[in-house]
C-alpha cells in the first residue's frame, strides 16, 4: 500500500488539474472527473503494474481502458502526473494542436491511451480483447476498465457483460461510476437502470457494492478483492458509488456539472477548497 | 494479357475462398485469431476452428461486441478477423468501427461476406450495397473486393501482413473462378490488368470482373476493343492505373455490384475529374434496395449483367465521338 498521505496529495491535485484544465479552454466534463479522482489514484499510484515508459501493446504490465471518454481531464491529470507525459501539456487540454483531445485518441499519439473513446459503450468490449490478447500471450496481468452508470444505457455494454463469463476472461476488472447522474438529470429519472447489482449477477459477475468510491483506502482494497474473487467465468464488477463534483461544494451531486467549466470566480472558489499540495500545479 | 488468356477453371464461391485462406494464414502466421458472430457454417471456418480452436471466438449475435473485442486484441499485437455478413460489418457496427478501430488506427480484418444482390433470396434486409462507400470513407482504412475464389484467398492471406484496418468485402454464391490459382497475381493496391484494348477501359470489382469479360468479349465481336481492370483494391485506388488507362481509350465504365453512389465508380470518377475527364458511365445499383431472389435474376434485374455493360460501353465510346 502506498502512503495513504502522498495518495491524498496526489488526489488533491489531480483535482486541481482537472478544474484549471477545464476552466482553461472553457469545456469539458468536470462533474465525473472529480468524482472519479479516487478511483484513478488508487488504480495508478497503488493498484495497478506498470511499466516505465509506454508501449501500445503493453505486455507484462496491467493496463487500463476508459469507456465513459468525456471525463478525459482526471485521465490526462492522472497519465501525466504518473509520468507519461509534462504535466505542462495539461494547459493544451482542448486545444487546436494538442495531443489532449477533448476526448482520449491515440491518434495523437499521447502516451499512456491505447484506445480512442467517447462515443458511449464501447470500453468494456476493447477491455474484454485486450484480455484476449493477454490470455493468448501467456501475459496474467491485468485489465482495468471503467464505464459510467448512465453510459450502462448502451446496448453495446450489454453485449460485452454477457461475452466476458462466456470467454472465461477473469483477469479483466471493471468498475462501473454510479454516481446516479447523468447529462439530462438524475439517472433514476433519465433511464432508471433498476437493480443493478442483481443484473450483473444474472449475467453470471460477482458483484462487489463499493459505498465509499471517494474513499482512496476503500477503492484500492475492493479492486484488490475484485483480483482475488475473480474467476474464470465468474469476473468481478465493482459498483462504485461515487459523488459526481467530489471535492467542489458547489459542484457535488449535481448533474448541471457534468459538460459546463466553472468561470473566474467559481474556479476561485473550488481552488480554496482544494488546497495547493507539494506536487504542485502545472 | 488479352481476353484470350482468361481461362475458366471452375466455379465456387469466393467465401469459400476466405474460409481456405484463412486456414492456410493461421498456419503461416500465429498472430492470427478469428471471431464470428454466430456464422462459422458460412464463413467455412470449419477447418480453422478444427485445428486453431484456441485461437477462434464465437462471440455470439452482437457484432458491436465483436468489433470492440478484435479492437482490443489488437493491443498484445493480434491480427484479428471478424466475420459476418457484410450489412452487420458495416452499417450495424459504423461507429464501433469508426471510433474503437479506425480513429483508432487498429489492426483489425474486417471480413464481410454475403454481400451486394447475389445475396439472393434473404432479400434487401441482409443486401447491403452501401458497404464500400460507408467504408472507403473511414480515413485510414483499405477496402478491397476480390473478384473470385481464388483472389479472396490471396487477399485473405495478404491482409495479414498489412498493417492497418482492411474492409475485406466477398460473397456467398459460387461464381466464375478464373485468376492464378496461387494468388500471385494479386497484390492490394495494384489494379490488374486482365486484358488489353484500345477503346473503352472497363474497370470493375468483385463478381463484376467476370461480367466485365463476359462484356468485353461481346464487345470485340461489334468491333470495340475493350480494356478490362480488376480494381479490387478500391481504397487506396489504383490511380496511375486509372490514368493509363483512359488516356489511351478515351473513355470508362465502371461495374461494381454496389450504389453507384458511394461505390467504386464515384473512385474512378474523383480520379478522371482530376486528370483526363473522360466520358465515363456507370453500371450499379441505382440508389435503390434489393429484393429476394435468385443471384443472376437480380443482377438482370438491377442492370448489372453483361448485356448492360456491352450498351454502356457503346454509349461511353459513343459519347467520347460526339
Amino acid at each position: 500500500m502506498a502512503d495513504s498521505k502522498q495518495l491524498e496529495q496526489t488526489a488533491t491535485q489531480i483535482r486541481r488539474d482537472i478544474v484549471r484544465m477545464v476552466h482553461g479552454c472553457q469545456s469539458g466534463h468536470p462533474g465525473g472527473s472529480l468524482g472519479c479522482a479516487d478511483y484513478f489514484t488508487a488504480l495508478y499510484f497503488d493498484v495497478m503494474k506498470r511499466k516505465e515508459g509506454f508501449d501500445m501493446d503493453g505486455i507484462g504490465e496491467d493496463l487500463f481502458f476508459l469507456s465513459n471518454g468525456h471525463i478525459s481531464p482526471v485521465f490526462y491529470a492522472t497519465l501525466a502526473r504518473a509520468g507519461y507525459f509534462d504535466p505542462k501539456e495539461l494547459a493544451t487540454f482542448r486545444q487546436i494542436n494538442s495531443r489532449l483531445q477533448g476526448h482520449p485518441t491515440t491518434h495523437e499519439h499521447l502516451p499512456g491511451i491505447r484506445i480512442a473513446s467517447g462515443s458511449l459503450g464501447q470500453g468494456l468490449s476493447v477491455a474484454l480483447g485486450a484480455a484476449l490478447a493477454k490470455k493468448q500471450n501467456g501475459d496474467d496481468n491485468y485489465v482495468y476498465a471503467l464505464c459510467g452508470d448512465g453510459e450502462l444505457e448502451e446496448g453495446q455494454n450489454w453485449e460485452a457483460i454477457m461475452a466476458i463469463p462466456n470467454l472465461d476472461v477473469e483477469r479483466l476488472i471493471v468498475t462501473v461510476d454510479w454516481n446516479g447522474q447523468q447529462i439530462d438529470g438524475p439517472t433514476k429519472e433519465v433511464m432508471d437502470l433498476g437493480d443493478l447489482p442483481a443484473k450483473f449477477k444474472a449475467f453470471k459477475w460477482q458483484v462487489i457494492v463499493l459505498e465509499q468510491g471517494n474513499d482512496i483506502a476503500a477503492i484500492s482494497a475492493a479492486l484488490k478483492q475484485a483480483k482475488e474473487q475473480a474467476k474464470p467465468g465468474s469476473p468481478v464488477v465493482i459498483l462504485m458509488k461515487t459523488v459526481m463534483g467530489k471535492g467542489v461544494d458547489f459542484m457535488e451531486g449535481h448533474h448541471e456539472w457534468h459538460g459546463i467549466a466553472p468561470n473566474d470566480e467559481q474556479l476561485a472558489s473550488a481552488l480554496k477548497q482544494l488546497p495547493e499540495t507539494s506536487i504542485g500545479d502545472y | 494479357m488479352q481476353l484470350e488468356d482468361i481461362k475458366l477453371q471452375n466455379e465456387k464461391e469466393t467465401r469459400a475462398g476466405f474460409g481456405d485462406g484463412i486456414y492456410e494464414i493461421a498456419k503461416e502466421n500465429k498472430d492470427v485469431v478469428v471471431l464470428t458472430a454466430d456464422l462459422a457454417g458460412s464463413f467455412k471456418l470449419g477447418p480453422f476452428i478444427k485445428e486453431f480452436s484456441d485461437r477462434y471466438y464465437e462471440m455470439g449475435i452482437a457484432e458491436a461486441n465483436m468489433m470492440g473485442t478484435a479492437a482490443g486484441l489488437t493491443i498484445g499485437g493480434k491480427i484479428p478477423y471478424t466475420t459476418t455478413f457484410a450489412n452487420f460489418s458495416t452499417g450495424r457496427v459504423y461507429d464501433q468501427i469508426r471510433q474503437s478501430i479506425a480513429y483508432s488506427g487498429k489492426n483489425v480484418k474486417i471480413c464481410a461476406s454475403h454481400a451486394g444482390l447475389t445475396l439472393g433470396e434473404d432479400g434487401a434486409t441482409h443486401q447491403i450495397l452501401e458497404d464500400i462507400g460507408m467504408m472507403k470513407m473511414l480515413p485510414g482504412m483499405t477496402v478491397i473486393n476480390p473478384c473470385d475464389y481464388n483472389q479472396t484467398k490471396a487477399a485473405t492471406k495478404a491482409i495479414a501482413s498489412h498493417n492497418g484496418p482492411v474492409y475485406l468485402r466477398f460473397h456467398r454464391p459460387k461464381w466464375a473462378n478464373f485468376t492464378a490459382e496461387d494468388g500471385s497475381d494479386f497484390v492490394i493496391g495494384k489494379a490488374q490488368l486482365m486484358a488489353e484494348g484500345a477503346d473503352v477501359s472497363l474497370f470493375a470489382c468483385g463478381h463484376l470482373v467476370w461480367y466485365a469479360i463476359e462484356a468485353a468479349r461481346a464487345l470485340k465481336e461489334k468491333g470495340i476493343s475493350a480494356e478490362v481492370i480488376n480494381l479490387h483494391t478500391i481504397k487506396p485506388l489504383d490511380e496511375e492505373a486509372v490514368i493509363r488507362s483512359i488516356n489511351k481509350t478515351g473513355c470508362a465504365v465502371t461495374c461494381e455490384e454496389h450504389n453507384i453512389w458511394g461505390g467504386l465508380g464515384e473512385s474512378v470518377a474523383h480520379v478522371a475529374a482530376q486528370h483526363n475527364p473522360v466520358p465515363i458511365e456507370f453500371i450499379g445499383t441505382k440508389d435503390t434496395f434489393g429484393e429476394s431472389g435468385k443471384p443472376v435474376d437480380l443482377l438482370d434485374k438491377y442492370g448489372l449483367t453483361p448485356r448492360f455493360i456491352v450498351a454502356a460501353a457503346e454509349k461511353a465510346v459513343a459519347r467520347k465521338k460526339a
